[in-house]
């Protein structure tokens, strides 16, 4: 009875060192499992800069209150027309920026065809042209119009 | 989010998308690095430009100063105006850099390397007035062509470099040179390797003038890359066209120099003035050479309230091509009476002078400030624009700011 007593015992002895060997080795594994999905989880000093992997659909053409976000240009017909010729080479605020007639634009678009690579823009230049003139007409300035937009304030000394 | 995280994170994840996959090492890309194509579209922390400034293109760049920001005596890089006809040059390598000297009437083709320059000639140090062809286009009625620059196309920076007359005489020239054209490394917007951005030059005459420069430093420092490091050619009192950004070569020419943007209605008014919205035949433009008289009030910025019975102290600066400013004034009346302002003697030819005046307001009210320059031939500011012209250049009328008296 003695030795059955002692037998048990050592029987438990061994399951439990048995249970803390395996409890370490799931652990450790749990760990290494860890380790291998966040490489950089023992770098305490570096900032951990997670980079997001969910696909982000950007809308290039994104159109918000009548204005193509990308070129900022006014959303008409011929709009995609405009940004797929006239922003390759510069950009859509030089298109914005000007605002003249049907025959300067044309004229402005024969010189970029001849001194700047501008291609054969064939029936589109109609619709350009008529886009740019609707959209972007020249305003009457004068000899000197009066200063506007000023931004008051108290000038301290 | 700082808009340059966000972009990275943006472009990361949409790349990831484009491929299908994690990008495995983009938390690796350490700070400050952003890949060749995706660089920082933020044109103040890329060039080091006050946020005041004005982007009136981003592809090419080109940003306006405003009156207020141009206040210093000596122009900082942060206010000074960015004009790129082409794609600022990638990958310079100052040690690999030359300035050849070629063209018909060269005695013999030259080549010097940076350093060459550098050490073989003096150095000189000079203020110079550099204003865009086109400042004050925006005024223009019917509108003229091209960047729509208001007031802010002008400084006046320190430069430093070496004389292009002793390059030349070191160079030889022949007795038939008439012009100077320069070459530089500036890209063409449709990237055309057989297309200059942009290529003109002067009269040898304005090229071998003591102020006319190749210059290396800006301000003491190197030149920025958006200003034409590593080598830049600088003409005060002319159009800033003529400064070359960049510059790898110059040609002496036995006729007026013919590159990229010499030509057609580039950079020249009508011989005989025109009539508003004219067309001119490009054989009846102009070279512009010397620019016109004009000045700036750079303080106070426009839209200053002050109390009754207080005096305004207004300054600014004054240039006038390569003439001497001999006097500016300032109205409150629209014109109708007008005042002097003290004027200061250039630090150099070709350097802008600085003027002020203590203002009086009779009664309380809205009130324009104007300031007019007038140049040593006895010429000054128009008050309403000048004469029409179909690319809109040398608007120099007048400069105003509003101020209000409570």
């Amino acid at each position: 009875m003695k030795k059955d007593n002692t037998f048990s015992a050592q029987i438990k002895t061994i399951y439990k060192m048995l249970m803390a060997l395996f409890s370490l080795f799931v652990v450790a594994g749990g760990g290494l499992v860890y380790y291998a999905n966040n490489p950089t989880a023992f770098n305490f000093n570096s900032e951990n800069k997670t980079v997001s992997t969910v696909p982000l659909e950007v809308d290039e053409d994104l159109i918000v209150d009548g204005i193509h976000i990308r070129t900022g240009l006014v959303d008409d017909q011929g709009l995609m027309v405009v940004v797929n010729n006239c922003t390759n080479c510069h950009s859509a605020k030089l298109v914005t920026q000007n605002r003249m007639n049907a025959e300067r634009w044309n004229s402005t678009i024969k010189w970029m065809q001849e001194t700047q690579n501008l291609w054969d823009l064939g029936k589109n230049q109609e619709i350009i042209v008529n886009y740019l003139v609707k959209n972007y007409p020249p305003k009457a300035k004068g000899r000197r119009m009066a200063l506007s937009g000023i931004e008051w304030y108290e000038l301290e000394d | 989010m700082k808009r340059r995280d966000f972009v990275k994170k943006a472009t990361l994840s949409s790349f990831a998308a484009l491929i299908g996959a994690e990008i495995v090492f983009g938390s690796k890309m350490y700070d400050g690095y952003t890949p060749i194509a995706l660089q920082d579209p933020d044109p103040f922390k890329l060039f080091n430009k006050h946020k005041d400034m004005v982007v009136l293109n981003d592809k090419p760049w080109n940003i306006e100063a405003q009156a207020h920001l141009l206040d210093d005596k000596i122009t900082p890089n942060s206010s000074m105006f960015v004009r790129n006809n082409g794609l600022i040059p990638e990958n310079i390598d100052i040690k690999s850099w030359t300035l050849t000297i070629d063209g018909e009437s060269v005695k013999k083709t030259k080549t010097y390397t940076l350093q060459e320059l550098k050490a073989n000639f003096k150095q000189y140090t000079y203020q110079l007035t550099i204003e865009c062809g086109g400042n004050g286009r925006a005024e223009f009625d019917p509108p003229a062509k091209g960047n729509q620059w208001t007031v802010g196309a002008v400084h006046c920076a320190s430069w430093t470099g070496v004389r292009l007359r002793d390059i030349l005489e070191d160079t030889g020239i022949k007795n038939d040179a008439v012009y100077i054209g320069f070459h530089a490394a500036d890209q063409h917007l449709s990237r055309d390797p057989k297309k200059e951005a942009i290529s003109r030059g002067c009269p040898v005459a304005k090229a071998v003038q003591d102020e006319t420069l190749l210059a290396f430093q800006m301000n003491g420092k190197d030149i920025p890359l958006v200003h034409g490091y590593p080598l830049r050619l600088v003409a005060g009192g002319w159009p800033a066209s003529v400064s070359g950004k960049w510059v790898n070569r110059i040609s002496i020419r036995n006729k007026i120099h013919d590159g990229a943007k010499m030509n057609g209605t580039a950079y020249r008014v009508p011989c005989e003035p025109v009539e508003p919205g004219a067309k001119v035949k490009d054989e009846d433009m102009c070279i512009i050479e010397s620019m016109p008289v004009k000045s700036l009030i750079t303080y106070p910025k426009s839209g200053a309230m002050i109390n009754k019975g207080k005096k305004l102290n207004i300054r600014g600066h004054a240039w006038a091509g390569e003439l001497e400013v001999i006097k500016v004034e300032y109205s409150i009346d629209f014109g109708a009476t007008w005042q002097g302002c003290t004027l200061e003697s250039p630090v150099n030819r070709l350097a802008w002078q600085h003027f002020s005046a203590s203002v009086d307001f009779p009664k309380k009210g809205y009130y324009e400030v104007w300031a007019k320059a007038t140049d040593s031939l006895g010429v000054s500011q128009p008050m309403i624009l000048p004469g029409w012209n179909p690319k809109g250049y040398l608007n120099n009328a007048c400069h105003r700011i509003a101020v209000k008296v409570k």
